[in-house]
């Protein structure tokens, strides 16, 4: 497979992947990381909001 | 007596019946997600169609919150294939109502493709993109991110009560 890279396409076996994530009440994500010896070539991130911010319990409270 | 009886019985029901209760109506809360309602000074509209809804990225230094009123520029992302305001969101579904709570949420995922956004950001700016001044809705956090010539993905949370990304309860 082919990822996106600060170098063009590079196949996937060529890099080193790391992957991460992070479980709250306020967000889940994921993030992938692609390393070309040890330089960073690609990351992503993928967040996933749980709850509507505080700022709008504040208006909701208010109006009900 | 059995008369006297049988009165106070029918207040009693009656009160269980006919009560009237403080209370803003569910309605209301949807129309004024749909801009049916102006009780100060409003806009004249073009049209009855929906607005159109942009989300900007900020970086974790910028001081994005309550007090915006518009769309900023400052403290906003800038990176390789990331455009100035940010993209569209996708409103598909319109706002209705769980229960008594008004609820809206993007009908799809918000994605910024092919990015590079090297200086950390933590948070979203949902903005009306028709208005002529670009006016704000909220601010959304999330954890510290950098992207790489890669993809960031922000994920709607259910339209639901409890955890619609807009809602009047």
């Amino acid at each position: 497979m082919l990822i996106h890279t600060t170098h063009g396409d590079l196949e996937e076996s060529t890099l080193r992947k790391v992957e991460g994530a992070l479980d709250s009440d306020h967000e889940h994500t994921t993030w992938v990381e692609y390393y070309l010896g040890d330089e960073l070539v690609h990351r992503s991130a993928h967040v996933t909001l749980k709850q509507w911010p505080e700022g709008l319990t504040g208006v909701a409270e208010r109006i009900g | 007596m059995v008369n006297r009886v049988l009165r106070v019985f029918r207040q009693s029901l009656d009160g269980l019946l006919y009560a009237n209760s403080q209370s803003m109506c569910s309605q209301f809360k949807v129309d004024i997600l749909n801009g049916l309602h102006a009780f100060g000074s409003s806009v004249i509209r073009a049209g009855t169609t929906k607005d159109s809804y942009k989300a900007a990225l900020y970086l974790v230094s910028a001081s994005r919150g309550a007090g915006d009123t518009v769309y900023d520029v400052t403290g906003e992302v800038s990176g390789a294939n990331y455009t100035a305001g940010g993209v569209a969101v996708t409103t598909g579904t319109a706002p209705t109502l769980d229960g008594t709570t008004a609820i809206f949420t993007p009908s799809a995922s918000i994605v910024y493709t092919n990015v590079t956004l090297a200086t950390a950001f933590d948070a979203m700016l949902l903005y009306n993109d028709t208005s002529a001044t670009k006016l704000a809705v909220a601010v959304f956090t999330f954890g510290s991110q950098t992207v790489t010539a890669g993809t960031f993905t922000l994920t709607m949370p259910a339209n639901a009560a409890a955890t619609a990304l807009i809602r009047i309860a």
